[in-house]
């Protein structure tokens, strides 16, 4: 084990003493402080791997897990990886550090809190450093188990419980999808190392396993990054406590998918499908997000549209750089690695204005008491700082300068404009609605972006509406956005500090096969002169303030859409009749009745195994093997026919139990004749005890009554019975007659050399197979105490 | 003789599912045993019969039995014995709480 | 309840049970070279308790034999947990049984096995649940 793997394994070791710390602690110190110390520690870590990395360096360690089946947790740290660990920590901290303030230690419970953060944390360490496939996707499904219980933290909420049900059903139902595309993958190139994959891109490549891989893979990461039409999550999990939504739900866990969709580019892109599902669906995303997010009257769901809005861009882009694989080396292979710095890039600066926008949207929350649009106003004067922050998140947002949005969207822009100068994958006939696109949903981005300010911090104070009245925040909560605001400036200024050190080793690992060529060499200025990204620019600043400005005049039109029409209805609709559909389907068998369990399961058996053996034809009647029968031998065999027949009549419970004695009597006797002395003993010892137990039960118990004392003829139970029967027979003809290999009975004949045993079923017993033997007495022993609790235990009841 | 004793262990298994398909608890642990006799002999059966001396290395033959499923049977019988036990008193204790052994008549009340 | 005049049984019980518990230690130790064992001498052992209490009344018997069966299992589950245990300390893969060969004053050349101990699990857990199931259901009126 490294001190990388113990980086990643940090976060849910401590995880486990914070209900201990909260404990102790709390109504002196916060809980959060002493959780703010593990991001801090992995941060300053993951910094000390910068200069390494940006010289072109990779860490691996590798520590064995189920080495026979090939899987290792395989740690590995590249350029790609550790953006988005200093991502996750980074804004981890500052995330904790504001939650210190925001979640109130008298009120709220803090150590659920913490605990499942830094399980996430943890989690998303793990996806980003994880080599294995199985083991990132161990990890993955982590962060969907973390999120999951972070949005439903007040679970006492009905709309907290549905939004995180609805975030569990839908990236649980991507993560399995890509669980089966890593399988698909793992068999086409029959190792789970992703580094491994890279060597055999050729191999995957021509599989006929590769498009349905591809599209498995992306469900995968389309689920977790909210694009189109799965996105209807997102906004659902605003009901997590807002430091959630800036950090799980903007900052980090759905970027998850653009990293899984960055580190799947060396296999997958270079193909028109990829090219065409990444990039459309990202665009997609991009135009819903940003139309939807100008009607919301909530300034979280604001901000979760225009996340989603967001995420859609960062994904078109990795869809268009992935271009540059197809041209493999030359100018044109340039063009699309701007295209794939840009994403990573505006991924960072994603991450920095939006944080601190959440974290401006949960201040305003926290000192007003609402997030509601159209009751807030005027808070400009009230609190400056929190709206300086908020000009500076939302400018950067709607691209404009000097923030760092703008230098990511210009790229951005040119980026779509030599997509749609594509002539391969069909983009000479589509590719003019890229930049279309683009421009359009740039124009509501810049729209939301103002509304977002200018609703919140302008117009008319309205402290009737408010449940507070509102003031400034707390010094302590201004420091995590006032950090963030300060990056968007400083990353704006100085780009290439940024660019030299992350943004190269990132695009590194997204397009090895160019890095290995060296001409990925970039250069990110603020100013690019007139160009025609500029101008679009301009453009977008124009139109968009003017639709703000008579947005009262037009908003209407999103009325005209049909309620019943949106994806949120159809999953709502979708979940009540699954739920019909699987009530209606297990009232119709589940009867209640043991009787029909039993049936079902033998039938279930004769069908199976009659089936099986029919398919694969192994039906044997070979009896040349067979030992010879004596007449004692015979006799015996039809007395116990006769002894289980009698059970079956029996008239009465004494005759039946007695028979059935009579029967495990007879059967130790044919222990006695196939060498079997140790069962012979045992079965007889074991028989005679048991009914005495059944006596002893049964002495309590009334007759047969009048009515059950025959067994009553049913022909379905006959049919069944019979058919177990020659199933069970056919069987164990079939068993007899192939012989598939050697018994292994002859390695424990060596029981006196190995064990010291003369006894080999002994030896077996206690020896060669100890541990099953052990489990016997554990389930021996739980047996006595199931018997001994369903009495004592009644008796109080009964006494009640 | 594996014949005989595949037959057997079919009848075994006819019977004891035609009885855990009765209605009566007692009948369906009956059945249980009987098929839990069937299941030992098919075991023993599949190792093959009479091929050898018992498996006691003292005895000086030259060859033995298949112990392997003789150690097997040896841990089901005890196995059989305990889980019995417990179908026997949850049959006992379900007919004193609710005064029937008739399991179709152990629906609707308080304690499903 | 009439006393039953079950004097036969009585009388003859009390020489059956000697002998019986004498033929399950018996079958305990000869378990490791010829038939015999754990389970075998456990249930042995039982039957023959499950005789003295069917013959006496519950009452007597345990007066004179103020055994708790629920902890005999216990420590027969804990004797076979720790005899496994026992291997890891040297290094060894969970329930990795020894045996060696010792000149004892007595018995002479003499063979000592762990799996032995690991036996004496088996057979107090044996013991232990047998006996808890029929001492509940005979004690439950």
């Amino acid at each position: 084990m490294s001190l990388l793997h113990i980086m990643i394994l940090i976060p849910f070791i401590f995880a486990i003493f914070v209900p201990l710390l909260y404990k102790f602690f709390n109504p002196r110190i916060h809980t959060g402080w002493f959780v703010l110390i593990i991001p801090v520690i992995i941060f300053i870590y993951l910094i000390r791997f910068i200069p390494g990395i940006s010289s072109g360096e990779t860490m691996y360690h590798s520590m064995a897990w189920m080495p026979s089946f090939g899987i290792n947790f395989d740690a590995y740290v590249d350029g790609l990886g550790l953006v988005f660990g200093l991502l996750i920590t980074g804004i981890g901290a500052l995330v904790i550090l504001y939650s210190i303030y925001y979640m109130s230690k008298e009120r709220e419970a803090l150590h659920n809190f913490y605990v499942y953060l830094l399980m996430f944390m943890g989690a998303m360490l793990g996806v980003v450093f994880s080599d294995n496939i199985l083991v990132l996707y161990v990890f993955w499904e982590l962060t969907s188990i973390s999120s999951f219980l972070l949005i439903a933290y007040w679970y006492q909420r009905e709309k907290s419980r549905y939004g995180a049900q609805k975030s569990m059903l839908i990236t649980i139902f991507g993560g399995l999808a890509m669980l089966s595309g890593f399988i698909m993958l793992s068999m086409m190139t029959d190792t789970y190392s992703i580094r491994e994959m890279f060597t055999q891109i050729n191999v995957i490549t021509e599989h006929h396993l590769f498009l349905p891989a591809m599209i498995l893979i992306l469900l995968g990461a389309f689920t977790k990054s909210a694009q189109f039409p799965f996105s209807i999550w997102l906004p659902d999990a605003m009901e997590a406590p807002t430091p959630i939504s800036a950090y799980l739900h903007s900052a980090t866990m759905v970027k998850a998918g653009i990293y899984l969709v960055a580190r799947m580019t060396p296999i997958f892109g270079g193909s028109s499908e990829w090219f065409w599902l990444v990039s459309g669906i990202g665009l997609i995303t991009l135009l819903y997000g940003s139309i939807n997010a100008v009607r919301q009257t909530d300034l979280k769901g604001l901000l979760a549209y225009s996340t989603i809005s967001q995420l859609g861009l960062i994904m078109s882009l990795l869809g268009i750089g992935s271009a540059a694989l197809y041209f493999g080396y030359g100018r044109e292979a340039d063009l699309y690695v701007v295209a794939i710095t840009a994403s990573i890039f505006h991924m960072i600066n994603h991450s920095t204005f939006k944080g601190s926008l959440f974290m401006v949207v949960g201040i305003i929350d926290h000192e007003t008491g609402t997030r509601d649009i159209r009751r807030l106003g005027g808070l400009m004067t009230i609190m400056p700082i929190s709206f300086t922050i908020a000009v500076i998140g939302s400018f950067a947002m709607a691209g404009l300068p000097p923030f760092n949005g703008f230098i990511s969207k210009e790229m951005f822009f040119t980026s779509v404009l030599e997509a749609s100068k594509l002539t391969e994958f069909n983009m000479e006939t589509f590719g003019i609605l890229f930049p279309v696109i683009a421009w359009v949903a740039s124009v509501f981005t810049f729209i939301y972006s103002m509304i977002l300010v200018f609703k919140t911090f302008r117009g008319k104070y309205k402290p009737e509406k408010l449940e507070k009245k509102a003031h400034e925040a707390p010094i302590g909560m201004l420091i995590s956005p006032i950090i963030l605001a300060s990056l968007v400036v400083i990353i704006f200024f100085f780009p290439n500090i940024i660019a030299d050190y992350l943004l190269k080793p990132a695009v590194a690992s997204v397009l090895p096969s160019l890095a290995e060529g060296g001409i990925i060499d970039m250069k990110i200025s603020a100013w690019h002169g007139w160009n025609t990204e500029l101008f679009m620019t301009i453009g977008v600043v124009v139109l968009g303030g003017l639709m703000y400005m008579y947005l009262k005049k037009w908003v209407g039109i999103y009325r005209l859409y049909p309620q019943n029409m949106t994806l949120n209805q159809l999953y709502n609709s979708g979940l009540d009749h699954a739920q019909g559909w699987s009530k209606s389907l297990t009232d119709g068998y589940m009867t209640g009745y043991i009787r029909d369990y039993i049936a079902y399961l033998f039938g279930f058996f004769i069908l199976f195994i009659g089936g099986t053996l029919l398919v694969t034809q192994s039906i044997t009647l070979d009896f040349s093997n067979n030992a010879p029968v004596n007449v004692f031998e015979g006799a015996l065999v039809l007395a116990m026919m006769t002894a289980a027949v009698t059970v079956l009549f029996a008239k009465t419970r004494l005759t039946a139990i007695i028979a059935l004695g009579v029967l495990g009597y007879l059967v130790s006797m044919f222990f006695v004749i196939f060498r079997a002395p140790d069962l012979a003993l045992t079965q007889l010892v074991v028989e005679t005890v048991t009914t005495a137990l059944f006596l002893l039960c049964f002495y309590h118990l009334p007759k047969f009554k009048e009515h059950t004392k025959r067994v009553p003829l049913k022909p379905l139970n006959l049919v069944i019975s019979i058919g177990v029967g020659i199933i069970v027979t056919l069987f164990a003809f079939s068993a007899n007659g192939t012989r598939l290999f050697d018994p292994i009975a002859s390695y424990y004949e060596d029981a006196y050399e190995l064990a010291g045993a003369k006894n080999i079923v002994n030896s077996i017993l206690v020896d060669f197979r100890g541990i099953d033997t052990m489990l016997e007495i554990f389930v021996l022993c739980i047996a006595g105490l199931g018997v001994y609790t369903m009495i004592k235990l009644g008796l109080d009841r009964r006494e009640k | 003789m594996e014949t005989l004793m595949s037959i057997l262990v079919g009848v075994f298994f006819a019977i004891g599912t035609y009885l855990i398909l009765t209605k009566s608890l007692l009948r369906i642990i009956l059945g249980t045993s009987i098929i839990s006799h069937g299941v030992h002999l098919l075991i023993l059966t599949m190792g093959g019969l009479k091929t050898g001396g018992p498996p006691l290395l003292g005895l000086d033959s030259l060859s033995f039995t298949d112990a392997l499923p003789q150690a097997l049977i040896l841990t089901a019988i005890v196995i059989n014995f305990a889980t019995t036990a417990l179908f026997l008193v949850l049959s006992y204790r379900s007919y004193k709480l609710l005064g029937t052994d008739d399991t179709s008549q152990m629906r609707g009340n308080e304690d499903e | 309840m009439k006393e039953p005049n079950d004097i036969i049984l009585r009388g003859v019980t009390k020489v059956a049970v000697v002998i019986i518990f004498t033929f399950a230690i018996n079958l305990f130790f000869s378990g490791h070279h010829n038939p015999g064992g754990g389970f075998i001498g456990g249930l042995g052992f039982a039957a023959a308790l499950t005789l003295l209490f069917l013959s006496y009344d519950v009452e007597s018997v345990k007066a004179n034999f103020p055994v708790d069966f629920k902890v005999v299992t216990s420590i027969g589950v804990l004797i076979a947990v720790f005899t496994g245990l026992g291997g890891v300390f040297f290094n060894e893969p969970f329930l990795t049984q020894a045996f060696q060969y010792f000149d004892l004053p007595i018995f002479g050349k003499t063979e000592l096995a762990t799996a032995v101990l690991f036996d004496i699990g088996v057979a107090f857990a044996v013991i232990g649940t047998a006996m808890t199931i029929i001492l509940t259901i005979s004690e439950d009126r």
